[in-house]
């Protein structure tokens, strides 16, 4: 177990080391939110519909947008010079390799995140001082079950043809859960209506994270490997 | 008799056996009295859906298998089952609307029950492309079986979600935990209908999977 | 010692792989020659793990810790330098902190490229990239190298320069297997010698006194046979 995470940590720390060197991936994602964010402000009508019911809707749509970049990138990186090939003849375990990625992108995704959210308070002029620490909970629950589920699948893209495209058909079906769980929990956060009501989409979201990052953890042997 | 002539029969048998459902609830089976005649299409709206949801834990199941055992059976009735249940999901996501029209007053609503089919839907199709772009089929087989694992595990999760939210759509009345609260002939002609699509599920995956081994023979994969 | 036994391996209704065995014992050095299709580079990703062959088995004592792959492809990342991508390597092989830093500098002074150690990997040139993808093979010590096609890219100096080390690591007491499709290379770096088509050893001898001309002539009779 510890020389699995400790090898989940390397690949993750390389990732991380590589994002850093070049900033490409990681500024295209934050400028792409930025202007996601702009474009749902053009896209809605002010005085239809309050920026407040619209909200959650614009904060999770921002948020799986940009998620999905990063799992592109993910195993993308690993095509340079056929390092995955590399990582595959060495004695890294798959279980590491796909934690070390589900590490990395989760680390990736929560910078965009951590940018996104203050463009959209300022955006949207939505009040989330007193509700901050549910919402980045939730935040944290859901984005957690569908970059697992994202990390497996962008595993398995990668010797296809349109692996981009084919990535974000199969995550679709899979992204709807969290998302629907996610904004449920939003919406009522945003409108203070107590915790107690958005339980069951809580354990509904927590139910998903378990389910999935085992399965993926499992899966994962079975995408790398020609 | 080879696979696909039995499964051809079956099929048969099948279609045959669905035109006396529909003369059983068209002619033989009261008329609904809140819905009126609309209500008929229950009689293969919720076979439908069964199946539609059952082939997928099917392929799931299929899958689990197929990567322990390499065993390419596995995988072939996984291929046809999925194919099969495309064709079932799409029966549910056009019987529903027809349904729809007359008693909610609108083709299609963001009902949790029809988003959960329309999900089951867009799964098929994804495990169908993934299927399709890659070059080397044992690849392309395990693949699938991992797509399909995690498609079976989300069945749960859309169908829970029946439960969880307020809905538009009639609470199941037959498969619910406590009894089944319709008249007898209802209930008969539904279990009838059931029996039925049940019938073709078998018939059309037998007929795929037969056309999967004469394909792999023919190429000599 | 490297066991290879029975392998079959078919991708679709390509045979790749049609019972080849085999075994190696320390400081043997195994050269396939073959054309190109003929299942060489299978082979050695069957050895390597990176294949599960359909039939048969492949064994190398000590597993993937054993093995060091030289490929046409370097496995580095081009924006990390060159001691950054060893030192991530040499973590994957289970090498300490202090090790790592220590084999990085040796085989880095054993290639002659100490001086170029702090340069991104996207700055070399195709034969230094191919010498710090040696560097990174030696990095923790393998007692089995595998060589797919290293000579493909090479100038001729650098060509020149890549046997006298092979050669230098077979005086090592180490295993090696070499596979290339040209017959004028590394003929002489052999103990024993196998041609491969269509998946089969047509030939599979030791050297004996051949010199490497006798054995280029025998390859092209072998393969012009039919």
């Amino acid at each position: 177990m510890a020389e699995l995470l400790r090898q989940a940590w390397a690949v993750a720390r390389k990732d991380l080391l590589l994002e850093f060197r070049t900033r490409t991936a990681i500024v295209s994602a934050v400028v792409f939110t930025a202007l996601v964010l702009t474009v749902f402000n053009f896209g809605r009508d002010p005085t239809a519909v309050s920026a407040l019911d619209l909200a959650p809707t614009i904060l999770w749509v921002t948020f799986t947008f940009a998620a999905m970049l990063a799992l592109n990138r993910a195993f993308q990186l690993e095509l340079e010079n056929q390092a995955l090939e590399g990582l595959l003849v060495s004695p890294l375990s798959r279980t590491s390799l796909y934690w070390g990625k589900l590490l990395a992108n989760l680390a990736f995704v929560a910078v965009v995140e951590s940018v996104g959210l203050p463009l959209f308070v300022l955006f949207f002029n939505v009040p989330v001082g007193r509700v901050l620490l549910p919402l980045v909970a939730v935040i944290a629950l859901a984005t957690v079950g569908f970059v697992a589920v994202g990390t497996l699948f962008s595993a398995l893209v990668i010797r296809t043809r349109f692996a981009e495209l084919l990535l974000v058909v199969l995550l679709l079906p899979f992204l709807v859960r969290p998302l629907i769980g996610a904004v449920q929990v939003t919406a009522r956060l945003f409108g203070d209506r107590p915790l107690s009501e958005a339980v069951g989409y809580l354990k509904l979201l927590a139910a998903y994270d378990i389910v999935f990052v085992s399965l993926a953890s499992f899966l994962f042997r079975f995408t790398v490997d020609e | 008799m080879s696979l696909l002539h039995r499964g051809r029969w079956i099929t048969l048998l099948g279609l045959a056996l669905l035109a006396g459902v529909y003369v059983r609830a068209l002619a033989f089976t009261p008329v609904e009295r809140l819905q009126g005649p609309a209500q008929k299409i229950y009689y293969l709206h919720v076979p439908a859906a069964i199946w539609a949801e059952t082939a997928m834990v099917l392929v799931g199941l299929g899958s689990i298998f197929y990567l322990f055992l390499k065993d390419r059976r596995l995988d072939r009735f996984a291929a046809a089952s999925a194919e099969v249940g495309t064709v079932f999901a799409a029966i549910v996501l056009t019987t529903g609307p027809i349904w729809g029209k007359p008693i909610w007053g609108t083709w299609w609503t963001w009902d949790a029950r029809l988003t959960s089919t329309l999900l089951l839907f867009f799964l098929y199709i994804g495990y169908l492309l993934l299927r399709g772009a890659v070059r080397d089929p044992a690849l392309g087989a395990r693949y699938a079986a991992v797509l399909g694992i995690c498609g079976m595990c989300l069945v749960p999760f859309i169908h829970l979600s029946v439960y969880l939210f307020r809905t538009l759509h009639p609470q199941p009345i037959i498969l619910k935990p406590s009894a089944p609260s319709l008249p007898g002939s209802m209930l008969a002609t539904w279990l009838f209908s059931l029996g039925v699509f049940t019938l073709l599920y078998v018939g059309f995956v037998t007929q795929r999977y037969a056309l999967s081994l004469l394909w792999e023979e023919r190429n000599g994969a | 010692m490297l066991l290879a036994e029975g392998l079959h391996h078919a991708f679709g209704r390509v045979v790749a792989l049609d019972g080849v065995s085999f075994s190696l014992a320390p400081g043997q050095t195994l050269a396939i020659f073959g054309p190109n299709g003929a299942g060489k580079t299978t082979l050695l990703k069957v050895l390597a793990g990176l294949i599960n062959p359909q039939a048969g088995s492949a064994r190398v004592d000590g597993g993937r810790r054993a093995i060091g792959w030289i490929g046409h492809q370097s496995h580095l990342y081009g924006h990390l330098t060159v001691r950054e991508n060893l030192l991530f390597w040499g973590s994957l092989y289970g090498l300490s902190a202090a090790r790592r830093a220590a084999r990085a500098a040796e085989v880095l002074a054993r290639l002659d490229m100490s001086d170029r150690a702090g340069e991104p990997v996207w700055s070399l040139s195709r034969g230094l990239l191919q010498r710090a993808a040696i560097a990174k093979a030696l990095l923790h010590d393998p007692a089995v190298l595998l060589l797919d096609e290293p000579f493909t890219g090479l100038d001729l100096a650098a060509a020149g320069q890549l046997r006298v080390l092979l050669g230098e690591l077979h005086d090592g007491g180490r295993m090696m297997v070499l596979a290339t499709h040209n017959v004028d290379e590394g003929a002489e770096l052999a103990t024993d010698v196998a041609f491969q088509r269509r998946g089969r050893f047509v030939h599979f001898a030791p050297r004996g006194t051949r010199s490497a001309a006798e054995i280029a002539a025998a390859y092209r009779r072998a393969m012009a046979d039919g």
